[in-house]
């Protein structure tokens, strides 16, 4: 079964992706919304990461055929400016976006194995992960135009 | 006669529940003028807060000599406030108002003139747009101007330049109430009443003191208070107010606790079964949601988030849930501070959980905190769409373009609107070139302001200021607009409870001051914004040709003005929307058939999560499909992102006096007011006074990690661990400029917004503070409301009951005629 292979990919994308929040956050304390809302989904993504832990341990790990390329590296640094903001709020975004389709993906095979514990889990969370990527989307469409056109 | 700077509310005219509030004039004269003296009585409202009370302006030689409460008028029966009696026409005729356009020359506003002034103007912009384009140019507005004024704005901005960089200063002060309508019902549009408060058994105040900032309305809740059925009151706040001591229950809450407070009362709801299921049922959704998202907090884990007595949760949530009608009103406590959104859906949600909606007696009221913020909402001068339109609804977009006739691309609607904080970011940052500021006064009002001040000083941007006065904000200006006045200018505005009111032109502006509708209209020309037929963008001739259009552009909308005209508002009372065929007298309270504008085709807006303002997409929406039914929003619980710490261990809130509005620049102008309340101080507990060894009057250092101010000290009876200072003071009595003592509240604040509503936190810092000399007098702090001294406070410095003499002294008639009645024959029949 390679549910545990995606279990993981999960479990490490939620984990990168919380790093990189926090990233983001601290990179761009003169945005006040995106500096306080970062930390606010980061910790959603934490709270993901917990719920996702009994159901590493109860599908076991992943044999030694993972495919790692699975797995993406989140922001080291942040970049500055109007366009430095938008281009890591759109690597937040392939992040996000990376989570949401893994979810559901999990949540297909949920319903395949009719696991009520695994499902009632992906319900808990995916909502969150869906609204997370429609803020970022939201506060990318507000910086384009600023930021494509007229930003020096 | 009355001292009305001592007697606040004067006199007592007490009634009973169900009776209509007994009339009672209000009079102020200049002195030496006797009522024979006054040559003409010209009809308008007043401007000085949200209530809108009807006035007549006393004119004498060409001035203003004084004014006198509408007795006819459905608002206030007569009364006026101690701001509208004192500083509604001494607040403008004044021998500092600004005459004459200045223009900066090396470096200094020097006097100039229109031609010159507005050419200056015209270039600028006009070399921007063919440059840079439209998104070069920001608008930062009012809630002060008329309605004609914002509609002429909105559409300058929305169809003449095309720039999606708009908005009020309305964001400060009333933006949150919008929000939490449109979350809740679809759209905004107050559901409720004034005289929901003659028919209640019950009154909510959240983070609403009432009693210092709309006092004719707090007067008619003390008449019903003095009455033989006096309503059960409840006060949410962290200071001592007036509403508090009146209060059954005062929750004096934590600032940035509400929404832990709103979960816990919800609760209590659901527990004690005090819901109307076949209410919910009907004309709801999400209250399973609702109910998930409460289910942690008892009213223990409240008490212990928020330092209140979990038995005052009980208590308050009983009084909620078993009173037949509940009337509830939401103002700056919950507005300006945590999770102001959410918290104020929460009352929405209240009233829905028991049906309490549209019927005498049970409403909400999600109050204004200027005067004209209600239209400047309706017209868009906020960023959002005129008339109430969602601008993620294309249908929408294309009624503005068939009503302007103009290119549908010129109408930014590809993404929200920029909000304040964000356009003087895009300042900041030199992305805004242009930025008109009209009728207001960031330099003292926005959070953190050494940034502010930083930021209005930009090489970058060429600054146009539009004031009455010299303000801290104009000093900054490359070009001052000298503007006409109320009383000086003909237009109409709606106040909290939708009634809309006729001001009426009563003197000639000083000097060369313009109306600000003429200056945009002037604008307009000049930059040659046409009409897809090439005439002009903007072809009226006076406000009756605005109010005519806005009309148009308000038919079939939630705010719909199509019945009302200049001749309806002249004579009687103010009428309110909406007001069509359907209702040719006007309408008292909406959503009486349980029916909401949130179908997707005519909502103002598809809604936003609550806890990190991603919207909820025309998609999400139409797969719900509310299809008139309202919605229970809700968020779970944050805390403050800045609470008190070992380095600052004081939590820091912000707020008003009676006796000023803003920041002073009409109030401070009228003696009698300035003299009660003179100069700025800090409050803090009597608790934490001896703990850090400090008196009433004493001077303190006040500091959060953004900027510090200096006042003296009034111990009073704000809550532990909190200091309380006035956002009233700023520095155009002082030089202009902070020189080198620092007075203003909002430089403390924290820049930061509610993720929905766009709203500065300004309720909620952490500071610490440092004793710096003894005091040698008492505060000047007024002793008549939230900031008397506590009794055991003074300790030997006498502190002197606030009191304004002979100057002070007003008329008060009491029921000369029948009081008015709403005209609407719903409320009658
Ligand atoms: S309550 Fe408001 S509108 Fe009425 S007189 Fe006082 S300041 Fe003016």
């Amino acid at each position: 079964m390679k549910l545990p292979v995606y279990l993981s990919l999960l479990h490490t994308s939620e984990g990168t992706l919380a790093a990189s929040l926090r990233q983001v956050s601290e990179g761009h304390g003169h945005e006040p919304d995106v500096h306080f809302i970062c930390q606010i989904l980061a910790a959603q993504c934490d709270v993901h990461q917990e719920a996702l832990a009994p159901m590493l341990e109860r599908f076991g790990e992943p044999g030694d055929d993972e495919p790692e390329r699975l797995h993406v590296d989140g922001l080291s640094t942040t970049r500055s400016g109007p366009i430095g903001l938008l281009r890591d709020l759109q690597d937040l975004y392939l992040l996000a976006s990376l989570v949401d389709i893994t979810w559901a993906m999990i949540k297909q095979a949920a319903q395949g194995l009719r696991d009520a514990e695994l499902l009632s889990i992906v319900t808990d969370c995916d909502g969150e992960t869906a609204i997370q990527l429609r803020w970022l989307q939201t506060r990318m469409k507000q910086a384009a135009p600023q930021a494509l056109i007229l930003a020096g | 006669m009355v001292d009305r700077i001592a007697e606040i509310w004067g006199t007592r005219t007490p009634y009973a529940r169900d009776e209509l509030w007994p009339t009672r004039v209000d009079q102020v004269l200049a002195e030496g003028v006797d009522e024979s003296d006054v040559e003409r009585w010209v009809q308008s409202a007043c401007v000085l807060c949200s209530n809108g009370c009807g006035i007549d302006i006393a004119v004498k030689d060409g001035t203003m000599v004084g004014v006198r409460g509408r007795s006819l008028d459905i608002v206030n029966h007569g009364r006026l406030g101690p701001k509208g009696l004192f500083a509604s026409w001494q607040g403008v005729s004044n021998e500092d108002r600004l005459t004459v356009p200045l223009v900066r020359e090396n470096g200094v506003l020097v006097e100039s003139d229109w031609e010159t002034a507005m050419q200056r103007i015209v270039t600028r912009s006009r070399n921007l747009l063919d440059d840079k384009g439209p998104l070069s140019h920001g608008f930062y507005t009012s809630g002060q101007l008329f309605l004609e004024e914002y509609y002429a704005q909105a559409i300058v901005a929305k169809a003449g330049i095309g720039t999606p960089h708009m908005d009020g200063n309305t964001r400060l002060c009333t933006a949150t109430a919008a929000a939490a309508m449109k979350e809740s019902f679809g759209s905004d549009g107050q559901p409720g009443s004034y005289v929901d408060i003659d028919e209640c058994d019950a009154m909510f105040l959240f983070g609403h003191n009432m009693a210092e900032s709309q006092t004719v309305l707090w007067m008619r809740v003390l008449d019903r208070i003095a009455g033989p059925d006096k309503p059960r009151i409840v006060c949410v706040d962290p200071r001592f107010t007036e509403v508090a001591r009146q209060a059954e229950v005062h929750l004096p809450v934590r600032p940035g606790t509400n929404l832990a407070l709103m979960h816990g009362l919800v609760r209590e709801l659901f527990i004690n079964g005090w819901i109307d299921q076949e209410y919910i049922d009907q004309h709801t959704m999400n209250v399973e949601q609702l109910r998930a998202t409460v289910e942690p907090w008892t009213p223990e884990a409240v008490a212990e988030t928020c330092g209140v007595e979990a038995d005052d949760v009980r208590r308050a949530a009983e009084i909620f849930g078993t009173s037949e009608r509940v009337l509830s009103t939401v103002l700056q406590g919950f507005y300006q501070s945590s999770q102001a959104t959410a918290s104020s859906c929460a009352v929405n949600n209240l009233h829905l959980l028991r049906g309490l909606l549209g019927k005498p007696g049970c409403g909400i009221l999600q109050m204004n905190g200027q005067p004209t913020a209600q239209n400047n909402r309706e017209c868009g001068a906020d960023g959002d769409l005129s008339g109430f339109r969602n601008w993620e609804n294309p249908e929408h977009v294309q009624q503005l373009v068939d009503l302007w006739n103009v290119d549908a691309s010129i109408i930014p609607h590809w993404a929200p609107p920029t909000h304040a904080m964000q356009i003087f970011r895009y300042v900041e940052q030199g992305s805004i070139e242009f930025l008109w500021i009209s009728a207001t006064n960031p330099a003292v009002s926005m959070p953190q302001l050494s940034r502010i001040r930083d930021i209005l000083s930009v090489d970058s941007v060429f600054l146009v200021v539009q004031d009455l006065y010299l303000t801290e904000t104009a000093q900054y200006a490359d070009v001052v607009l000298p503007a006409a006045a109320w009383g000086e200018k003909t237009g109409t505005f709606t106040n909290v409870n939708r009634t809309v009111h006729l001001s009426e032109k009563a003197v000639e502006p000083p000097g060369e001051a313009r109306s600000d509708f003429d200056t945009f209209l002037d604008y307009s020309r000049r930059m040659g914004f046409t009409r897809l037929d090439g005439t002009p963008l903007l072809d009226w001739t006076g406000p009756e040709d605005a109010f005519a259009a806005w009309k148009e552009c308000t038919r079939g909308r939630p705010c719909d003005y199509t019945g009302i005209t200049y001749d309806k508002l002249r004579g009687g009372s103010g009428v309110q929307w909406p007001c069509n065929e359907e209702h040719p007298d006007g309408t008292v309270r909406l959503y009486r058939d349980g029916v909401f504008p949130t179908n997707p085709g005519y909502c103002e807006s598809y809604g936003h999560d609550l806890l990190t303002g991603a919207p909820v997409g025309p998609e999400s929406y139409q797969a719900v499909n509310p299809a008139g039914r309202a919605i229970f929003k809700t968020a779970p619980y944050h805390p403050a992102h800045e609470t008190p710490d070992d380095d600052y261990p004081f939590r820091y809130t912000t707020g008003r006096t009676v006796y000023h509005l803003h920041t002073r620049t009409k109030t401070g102008r009228s003696p009698q007011l300035n003299g009660a309340a003179p100069d700025a101080w800090v409050e803090i507990s009597a608790r934490d006074a001896e703990a850090y060894e400090v008196a009433e009057g004493d001077i303190v250092r006040v500091e959060s990690r953004r900027g510090h101010l200096t006042a003296p000290v009034r111990v009073s009876g704000i809550r532990d661990g909190s200091i309380f200072a006035p956002f009233h003071y700023g520095y155009w009595d002082e030089g202009g400029v902070p020189g080198g003592n620092y007075r203003a509240a909002n430089e403390l604040t924290i820049t930061e917004w509610d993720p929905v509503s766009k709203q500065p936190i300004l309720k909620n810092a952490a500071v610490r503070i440092t004793k710096i000399a003894d005091g040698t007098a008492a505060s000047p702090a007024p002793t008549t409301t939230a900031s008397r001294p506590v009794s055991t406070a003074g300790r030997g410095r006498g502190v002197l009951p606030t009191v304004g003499g002979p100057a002070a002294q007003a008329k008060e008639t009491i029921a000369p005629v029948a009081p008015a009645m709403v005209v609407a024959e719903e409320e009658h029949s």
